[in-house]
């Protein structure tokens, strides 16, 4: 079955006597835009830890691309987060040593690509994002906007099958944040990425082209149940 | 939204003809929506009937065209006090979902599964808002951000109201 890109099914995880996910179903084409909601400690972010591989469910499956990736072990998971995954997330993700075009050439470097092909590969990000002339400016140099442009660059540089937001715009106001999600999407659009975005908030949600929502560790629906054939 | 206001607001501005206040009409307000010719002559009728309006000249020729209309003291008057007036602050829709939920826990339905659908709803429209904000000119964009914080301020009310569900059904069914 080819219509779907990433999905969970029936997934159980806890941390410790913690139940985070009792049981969490969803499935995300290609090319599709999620967007994640509910309330806080519902289990979102461990969802979406799940999907990517990041964490192993206790029970339940995870499928990417028609393979089950949940069996496989750490390497194979890492290599595939770095070969078919992006990440943006809300904190802390730039190296402060590093400039911001080291940074967004970050995960191909990681991916063995030689030094100047992945800073050749980082630069166009630079002017397609509005960040023209920050190449060299280290993060600290960088208002949050600008800093979390340069890690949605860093996000999509691999061309990543699929790109994880877990509340990408968390720590910016509201203008800035629409810039960056304006950005993310038109760039999604334009390579067919599929988007898992997790955000509480509505008006982050409403660029995604569908929405669930965790409660309680699972999933729910927002539109009336199709019935699929 | 009114149109005998909206076309003496448009009066205001200068005479106009019929066709000048349909093409600014549909532009600013129509949202996809024209104003029928029809109803933009009628409406000019009964406020011309009722002394809002004046026919200014009549050109040589024939048709509706060749009228100006001149917007009168009464007319001007009447815009000036439903443009200084607040509009009904309270939105309708909380109190068409309150109802709902309401009876919904009164009959032992789903009352989650209710709002979780317009939850749905809400999202539905506040992508279409987004995608036209995304795109549009910066009129549609501020009238689609007008929606689109409207629409958030329904779905506070949802998530306060779900969090609240069981509170709300001790309350409203009886043991
Ligand atoms: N590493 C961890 N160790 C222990 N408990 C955890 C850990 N990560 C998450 N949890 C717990 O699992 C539950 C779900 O957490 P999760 O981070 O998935 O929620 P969330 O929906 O992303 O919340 P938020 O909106 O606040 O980010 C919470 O009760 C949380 O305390
Ligand atoms: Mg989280």
């Amino acid at each position: 079955m080819t219509d779907t890109m990433i999905e969970a099914r029936d997934v159980v995880r806890s941390f410790g006597q913690t139940p985070a996910l009792r049981g969490a179903t969803v499935a995300v084409a290609p090319g599709e835009i999620l967007a994640i909601m509910g309330p806080s400690g519902s289990g979102k972010s461990t969802l979406l830890h799940c999907l990517a591989g990041i964490l192993v469910p206790d029970s339940g499956e995870i499928h990417f691309d028609g393979r089950r990736v949940d069996t496989l072990d750490e390497a194979r998971r890492s290599a595939l987060r770095r070969d078919s995954f992006g990440f943006v997330f809300q904190f802390g993700q730039l190296v402060p040593e590093l400039t911001a075009e080291e940074n967004v050439a970050l995960p191909l470097l990681l991916g063995g690509t030689r030094r100047e092909a992945a800073l050749r590969q980082a630069r166009p990000w630079f002017a397609r994002l509005g960040l023209d002339g920050l190449e060299r400016r280290r993060s600290g140099e960088l208002s949050g906007g600008q800093a979390q442009r340069v890690a949605l660059a860093r996000g999509l540089v691999t061309s990543p099958k699929v790109l994880f937001a877990d509340e990408p715009t968390g720590s910016l106001d509201s203008l800035t944040g629409e810039q960056v999600l304006d950005q993310l999407i038109v760039a999604a659009r334009e390579h067919g990425t599929t988007v898992v975005l997790v955000t509480h908030e509505a008006r982050v949600a409403a660029y995604a082209d569908r929405h669930v929502m965790v409660r309680d560790g699972k999933v729910a629906a927002l539109a009336p149940e199709r019935v699929l054939s | 939204m009114s149109v005998p206001l909206t076309l003496l607001g448009l009066l205001e501005r200068e005479p106009s003809h019929g066709y000048d206040l349909k093409r600014d009409y549909d532009t600013y307000f129509g949202r996809g929506r024209p104003l029928p010719f029809g109803q933009v002559y009628a409406t000019l009728g009964r406020l011309a009937r009722d002394g809002k309006v004046v026919i200014s000249e009549v050109q040589p020729g024939v048709g509706p065209e060749r009228k100006r209309y001149v917007i009168t003291e009464a007319g001007a008057t009447e815009f000036d006090a439903w443009l200084t007036e607040p509009i009904e602050a309270e939105p309708h829709l909380q109190s068409v979902l309150f109802t709902k939920v309401v009876l919904a826990l009164m009959l032992g339905r789903p009352a989650q599964e209710y709002l979780d659908i317009q939850r749905g709803a809400h999202l539905e429209r506040m992508h279409q808002l987004t995608e036209i904000r995304r795109r549009g000119s910066l009129v549609d964009g501020l009238l689609a951000d007008h929606g689109l914080f409207h629409l958030e301020a329904d779905l506070r009310w949802i998530d306060t109201t779900v969090a609240r569900l069981d509170a709300l059904r001790a309350e409203v069914v009886k043991p």
